[in-house]
């Protein structure tokens, strides 16, 4: 095929990737949107597989079909409350397949395999010439480099993130030294790619190089903590991008480049936006601990004597009088199962009348948007899930909040109380609600430790036990009067 | 020299083209949006395909990029599919 028509359809592809992101600005174009992605994909596809000559299919068609089976299968079988985990291990796959074709275009342009591993060692006189004409030669190889590293740390890092998700890997583990630890192997990785521009013969150093950004990936996201994960996994997804966007510069690829861009700026933009929503920086995310500024706040003086619990069906009295209710969903629900119990007492409410919307912090749930997944699973409408921006005003003239499984989101200490450690933070001003029930197994504090005031204000009742149990029994409640 | 200051003059406009369009996005469908980008990174599938089948190349070139075409394409399937499986679950009352 003419090389011109082949980078046209790329150019096709590459427009339909922009116009499939361009339907996700909205709920209602996002399925047409993620089609038109799917087509440009196919195109490019297709069109590479027409444009190749002289090859062993073999290898190809072998790589096709696994691949679609292992994907169909994860995609069509993964539970949306897995869905972290899920686009954790994809993120994965996306940095292994960057480094996989970056060291196979090292070797293939060496034209050199060494026999053994002995034979690895021993540098030979390779220049940059093999890998294109003068200064190309050099920027090929920093691109080969530089994918090699940014892939192979999205690979191991993301695993890493899969087995904390999925709670198989529950304590963080880090080097001697910490963040010097980690600076030292990505200085040692990048000063292998500076080496082997200057001597890409040395296919010892290549070796090096991958085994220490392995390492770099393991060592880099091991020490952080489950809650954190979103910011990472948000981070790996951008990082799988920018390894893409390099791979197109090794191969002078466009619509790698276009491609990977897009992702990476996705990605890096969802960092940005979680790490707002924690009133962290990302280093801090990264590399340090909760600030523990500040005198310890004894939990027993806040909540001594101040706290009223209430059973389900006390509460389902409340609700009969109220105009307006706003649940607010943390990931205790989602680990309740309680979503779909949820929905029902939205249903028996608004069937009296009830006006209910659900008040959604940015980093409730496991990753960016997955509280309204999860909600969206249960059919609740997507229009009723309201951004914290949009619904904090309304707390004011709502009646009853009803907040199942959320904890340090709702915490007012972050909004009044100057030199607490999450400061700053912005929540959700459940607080200015006439009524707050809070539905939680015990007082015991969320993941910043810190014992929250709003459980022993004047107007909050506490509703101990299951999520699940305690929303079905306020329904029936609710249903009965 | 000059192709290669095409390929930067193509990343940086899509970087800026990338920040457009993201912040766009509303928070509800931002889960859909990384697995939806996850796909898109999937195009990596392009460069494997290049360097899977070429004949005569050593085994461990091939090896690689049977590798490499296996993660891609799991990307692409995987993304796509569980992508549309989140959006259609999206509905209006």
């Amino acid at each position: 095929m003419n090389p011109n028509l082949v980078n046209f359809i790329y150019l096709i592809a590459g427009v339909l990737f922009i116009l499939g992101i361009k339907g996700l600005t909205k709920p209602k174009t996002a399925v047409r949107g993620n089609m038109l992605s799917a087509l440009g994909m196919l195109l490019a596809v297709v069109v590479t597989l027409l444009s190749i000559h002289h090859v062993d299919f073999a290898y190809i068609i072998a790589g096709l079909i696994l691949g679609t089976l292992v994907g169909a299968v994860m995609a069509l079988r993964v539970q949306m409350t897995s869905m972290p985990q899920m686009v954790a291990l994809l993120n994965g796959f996306g940095g292994g397949a960057s480094l996989a074709i970056a060291v196979a275009e090292y070797f293939s342009k060496l034209g050199m395999v060494p026999s053994s591993f002995a034979d690895a060692l021993l540098p030979t006189e390779a220049n940059s010439s093999l890998f294109g004409a003068g200064i190309e030669g050099e920027v090929a190889l920093i691109a080969i480099g530089l994918t090699v590293m940014i892939g192979a740390v999205t690979l191991t890092g993301s695993l890493i993130a899969f087995l904390k998700l999925q709670e198989v890997m529950k304590k963080s583990y880090g080097l001697p030294g910490g963040p010097v630890g980690n600076a030292i192997l990505a200085l040692a990785s990048l000063a292998a790619v500076a080496f082997l521009v200057i001597n890409p013969g040395h296919v010892g150093v290549m070796l090096a190089m991958i085994v220490l950004a392995l390492a770099l990936g393991l060592f880099l996201v091991m020490p952080i903590g489950g809650a954190d994960m979103p910011v990472v996994i948000a981070l790996l997804n951008s990082y799988s991008g920018i390894a893409a966007a390099l791979a197109g510069f090794i191969l002078g690829n466009t619509v790698l480049i276009v491609a990977g861009s897009l992702v990476g700026t996705s990605g890096l933009i969802l960092t940005q936006i979680m790490c707002v929503a924690m009133n962290r920086s990302l280093a801090n995310v990264l590399f340090g601990k909760m600030a523990a500024g500040g005198e310890k706040i004894d939990a027993d003086e806040i909540y001594a004597g101040k706290v009223t619990s209430a059973q389900p069906d006390e509460v389902a009295m409340i609700l009969e009088t109220a105009k307006r209710v706003v649940i607010v969903p943390g990931y205790g629900m989602a680990m309740a199962q309680a979503q779909h119990a949820v929905r029902e007492l939205a249903n028996a409410m608004e069937a009296r009348g009830i006006e209910v919307e659900y008040g959604i912090h940015p980093v409730a749930g496991r990753m960016p948007g997955h509280m309204n997944v999860l909600l969206a699973e249960a059919e609740v409408p997507y229009d009723k899930l309201v951004e914290m921006e949009r619904i904090n005003p309304t707390f004011e003239e709502t009646d009853v909040v009803i907040v199942i499984g959320a904890n340090d989101v709702t915490n007012p200490m972050a909004r009044d109380v100057e030199g607490s450690p999450i400061y700053g933070m912005p929540i959700l001003n459940v607080d200015k609600a006439r009524t707050v029930v809070v539905i939680k197994r015990s007082l015991s504090p969320g993941f910043a430790g810190l014992p929250n005031p709003l459980f022993a204000m004047d107007h909050t009742l506490m509703v101990y036990g299951d999520g699940k149990k305690a929303v079905i029994e306020m329904t029936t409640a609710l249903n009965q009067s | 020299m000059e192709i290669l200051i095409l390929l930067l003059a193509l990343f940086v406009l899509s970087l800026f083209l990338g920040v457009e369009l993201i912040t766009k996005v509303p928070p509800t469908l931002h889960t859909p949006l990384m697995s939806g980008t996850n796909a898109v990174s999937g195009i990596t599938l392009v460069g494997a395909l290049l360097a899977a089948g070429a004949e005569g190349s050593p085994m461990l070139v091939n090896g690689l990029g049977f590798i490499a075409v296996t993660l891609a394409t799991i990307n692409v399937v995987g993304g796509y599919l569980v992508t549309n499986r989140m959006l259609a679950m999206f509905k209006r009352k």
